[in-house]
This record gives C-alpha cells, structure tokens and sequence, in this order.
C-alpha cells in the first residue's frame, strides 16, 4: 500500500464524518419503530395460528413458548433487515457524495458496539435459557417422556394411563383401566390428564403425536413417561420421530381426542370387542420382553423374567389414581 | 508422512468414495419389483380377485433362502412382487395360500383379524376372528397388515410336523399349507405400504432385516388408483 492514497484518506476521515448525519440512530429509530408495530401485530395475529395449536395444555404452552421465541427473534431478524437494508441505501457505490470506505482503527473495532452485543447476547441466551426451563419444570415436562420414574407429575388427582408400544413399523395402545385392551388407533377423553407410558419392542422409535405436543422417545424393556392435559376435541396425527428402519416413513396413524362420553362409550364397546383379544395378551406389564413369546428373532436372551412387575397403578404413593377416562 | 504416502492415502480415500457413489447409484437403477395391475381385473359384481401365497424360500434370484409373498397377476401367472395396483373404492376379495411354519407372535395383537369386511376371515374355510398362535403346532406364520387401513390378517402357520412341504416357488396347493380368505373395500387414491408384523427376517437385528426390509419379500405397496 503507498501511504500517498492512505495518508489523506486518514486526515480526511474525520471531517467527512463530521460531515454524515447520525446512522447509528437513524438505524436504531427504524428498527425500533419496525419492531414496535410488527411484533404485537405477529403476537396477536401469527400467534394463536403458531403449531402445535392449543389442544392440549402442554401445545398451549409450546404455542406461547414459541410465541415468545418468535417475539424475540422477529426484533433481531428486522435489526438484521434493516442494518443491511440501510446499508445498501446509504452507501451504494452509485450514490453520490457517498465517501470512500475508511480504515484504519474505527473499521477494527468499536468498544461500545463490541459490549453492547456482547451484554445484548448474553442476556437473551441466558434469559431464554431460564424460560425454558421454568416452562419444562411448570409444564410437568412440557409433553416430553421423563423417563420410568417422572420428576414433574401432574397436579390432576386422577389420570387415564395408555401405553404405547412401538414396534417395526406401528405404534399400537394398551388401556389398562380398560381390562389392557390392545387397539391400533389412539383414542383418548377431552378435559382429562393422560400418562403416556412408552416403550417398544425391538428397536427405538420416538412417539410423537403432533397435536398433543407430546413426543417420548420408545425404548425397549424401558417405560418412558409423559404427560399432557386435554383441552379440545379433535384429530391427533401420530409419527414415529425416530429413524427405526425401510418403513420408519410408513409408521404413522391418526387418533382422535373425543368427548368423554364418547370416549366412554368407544372404550367399552372396544373392550368387549377385543376381550377374545385381550385374554390372550400378556398381562399387562409397562415393558416387555419379546423372549416370553420366542418371537425374539435370537436377539434377547433366554430364561430372563419376561415381564417386568405389573406395577398397579396408582398403587405408588405420591403417584396419581388412574381412572376410566371419567 | 512421505509426499508419496500422503498422495497414496488421499488416492485411496478417493477411490472409497468413488466405490461408494457407484454403489449408491447402481443400486438406486437396479429395478425394483413390477407392479402388478389389477385395475382391469375386475368382475361383473365389480370386485377383484387376488391370489397371494407366502414362502419359506422363494427358491430363486439373489437371496433364494429368503421367505417371500408372491401375487397371481390377472392372467393367472406367479409375480414375485409386493407392489399391486389397485382401483379405489374397491372391494378386494383376498385368497393368500400360507406354505410357512409359524412362530409365536412379538406383539399378539396381529393374531386378530382387523379391518376386514366383517371383521373376520375364514382359514381353511372356517370363521376367524382370533388365533392363539401359542397353542398347537402351527403358530402365526406371517400376517397381512396395511397399518394406514388398520387392516391386519395373521397367516396361521403350516403344521410343524407337517413333511410335505414346500421348497421354493411358486408353490402348489398339492403341498401342505393353510389357505386364508377375507376381503377389504380400497380408500381413495394414494399410496399405501403394508407388510408382515411377524419379525420372520431370520438371522437379522430382531428378525426384521433381510426379507422384511427389502421390498419385494415381505412388504410392499398397494397403490390405490382412482
């Protein structure tokens, strides 16, 4: 570089700059007018559309989770828009009277710049880091299985228990205060607390059942909890969220949040319908281990206790009383 | 590392990618099981008939120990295929002839007959609802199951005394099997898989590889069309 070209440019620079309006402050009022009128109209108008939608108390609070996140996000998506969009107004090379870019130290850093994102940053990470986890300890897991033994139970005195077991490639459900009926479509009471018990029988799978915002990972031999409160009537579309193998993108089925006279109404006339089923079942047990029936593919080893202990729910002090959907 | 050793190693890492992308595509252009069409297939009451038979070796191509459906195309002649082209809104008249041993189920939910018109089927010409596979000789052998239509009809298993058994395809009701029939009605148009819920992929993960993850073997695609 010849200091003949850096040397006026360096002299130059401040009385050019002397010379700009304010573009910080210009860039600060726009985005701050922007930001002040977009987010409440994204709040109040995207929001209530934002999935998983509110049929559960546990998609309610994802839904305002994710409205929060959003509500931050969208004032730091127009800081974004508008900086760059400003930019390119101001400082097109086509533009005239437009000064010639500048070097030097002021170009390296800018120390209230540098702590001010700093300090903006951390505050945001840290303030969305303990949302989130007041929301997962106040939302009884947020719909996400807590293992066999949950560390955040539902404050209802009563829920209605349904296993859901994965196997290659379908979720089927047990109802155990429906004599362990066995059916292929889940079916379940509006306005009632239900304890999703998940496991599988060979590979893991991940129950994820969109609507209710509930989604546990499906292990074998494990019983993977997870909670959530109806609220709507409505249709529930079912995934496995887990890669389980050739047909992991076939393992899907629909259910249905139904009233809870209907769902009264459906579970009897299902247990009555499967009782021939039923009594050939095993007993019903939160896991299972394939071995007791052979069917084990000579994987699973032999002579090993095959159930794990039918645990009688509710039985559990501090653990709530199941009901039939009532 | 010599000049020579690392131009040798990077060579060799190519050529492992190279192997790799013909691999992809090779097996991406082998072809895969034909359709079979059943669409112009139908009779004056306006329903179809299929014919289906399991084996316990297909007795053929590159995996001929593998068990395998295959389907009587409309002229009468053995398909080894699981793809079939079927017209909406349709009732299906279903005969599948069983020639494998059965086993006992993972999950006894697919020993009942569901979704069926009726809600039954009939095995060897008698009514059936439910089969208890852990009683007797013959156990579930595979089951025919559609999971979008919650259609599911376990295939109860040939006698494990039985002697007069089938070797390979296609076989012949002269020898022993188990003969299931029931029929369903087709939804609307759209693509539905189906497979055998009986992990029968003997000597795989969980006795779900093998067969039971090739397309062709024991699952497959009923493609509805309108």
């Amino acid at each position: 570089m010849s200091t003949d070209n850096t040397e006026p440019a360096g002299q130059d620079a401040p009385a050019a700059q002397a010379d700009q309006p304010r573009h910080m402050w210009r860039i600060v009022a726009i985005w701050f007018i922007l930001a002040a009128i977009l987010d409440p109209l994204f709040y109040f108008l995207v929001g209530p559309h934002v999935p998983p939608g509110t049929m559960t108390d546990n998609a309610s609070d994802n839904q305002f989770d994710f409205n929060i996140l959003l509500v931050i996000a969208v004032p730091v998506l127009i800081a974004v828009w508008v900086y760059l969009g400003y930019c390119i107004v101001m400082w097109r090379s086509t533009r005239k009277g437009v000064p010639d870019p500048v070097g030097g130290p002021q170009a390296r850093s800018h120390l209230k710049v540098q702590v001010g994102w700093i300090v903006t940053t951390t505050i945001m990470v840290l303030g969305l880091f303990l949302f989130g986890t007041v929301r997962l300890i106040t939302g009884n897991g947020s719909g996400g299985g807590e293992g066999p033994n949950p560390i955040w139970t539902p404050t209802s005195a009563t829920v209605l228990p349904v296993q859901v077991i994965g196997q290659q490639w379908k979720f089927t459900y047990r109802y155990p205060t429906f004599g362990g009926m066995e059916t292929s479509q889940l079916i379940i009471p509006d306005h009632t607390t239900i304890a999703f018990h998940v496991t599988s029988l060979d590979v893991i799978h991940s129950f994820w059942a969109y609507q209710l915002s509930v989604k546990a990972d499906a292990n074998p031999q494990q019983d993977n909890v997870a909670y959530t409160e109806t609220k709507e009537t409505g249709n529930v579309t079912v995934r496995c969220s887990e890669l389980c193998g050739i047909w992991h993108g076939a393992m899907f089925n629909y259910g249905k949040v139904v009233s809870k006279s209907d769902f009264e109404t459906w579970a009897k006339k299902t247990e009555a319908l499967t009782a021939a089923n039923t009594k050939l079942l095993p007993p019903f047990a939160w896991t299972y281990v394939p071995d007791a029936n052979n069917a084990d593919g000579g994987y699973y080893p032999d002579n090993v206790d095959p159930y794990s202990n039918a645990e009688v729910y509710g039985a559990t002090p501090g653990k709530p009383t199941p009901v039939n959907g009532q | 590392m010599s000049f020579g050793g690392r131009v040798s190693v990077v060579l060799g890492l190519l050529v492992v990618v190279i192997g790799f992308a013909v691999w992809g595509v090779v097996g991406f252009l082998l072809p895969q099981p034909p359709t079979v069409d059943f669409t112009s297939a139908q009779t004056p009451t306006g329903a179809i008939d299929m014919t289906v038979q399991t084996v316990p070796a297909i007795g053929f191509g590159y995996q001929p120990v593998w068990v395998s459906y295959l389907v009587k195309n409309p002229q009468g002649q053995w398909i080894h295929s699981t793809v079939w082209k079927l017209p909406a809104h349709t009732r299906i008249n279903v005969t599948i002839d069983q020639y494998d041993s059965g086993s006992p189920l993972r999950n006894q939910q697919w020993w009942r007959v569901q979704g069926t018109l009726g809600g039954q089927a009939t095995y060897n010409g008698k009514p059936l609802s439910v089969y208890d596979s852990n009683t007797g000789n013959n156990g579930i052998g595979h089951t025919f199951t559609v999971p979008a239509l919650n259609l599911s009809v376990p295939l109860v298993g040939v006698d494990g005394n039985a002697t007069n058994t089938c070797g390979s395809a296609p076989c012949t009701t002269n020898f022993d099997h188990n003969t299931m029939k029931f029929s369903f009605m087709t939804p609307g148009a759209g693509t539905y898989s189906w497979q055998c819920f009986v992990p029968c992929g003997g000597g795989y993960l969980f006795g779900n590889g093998g067969p039971m993850t090739t397309l062709g073997y024991m699952g497959g695609f009923l493609d509805v069309v309108a």
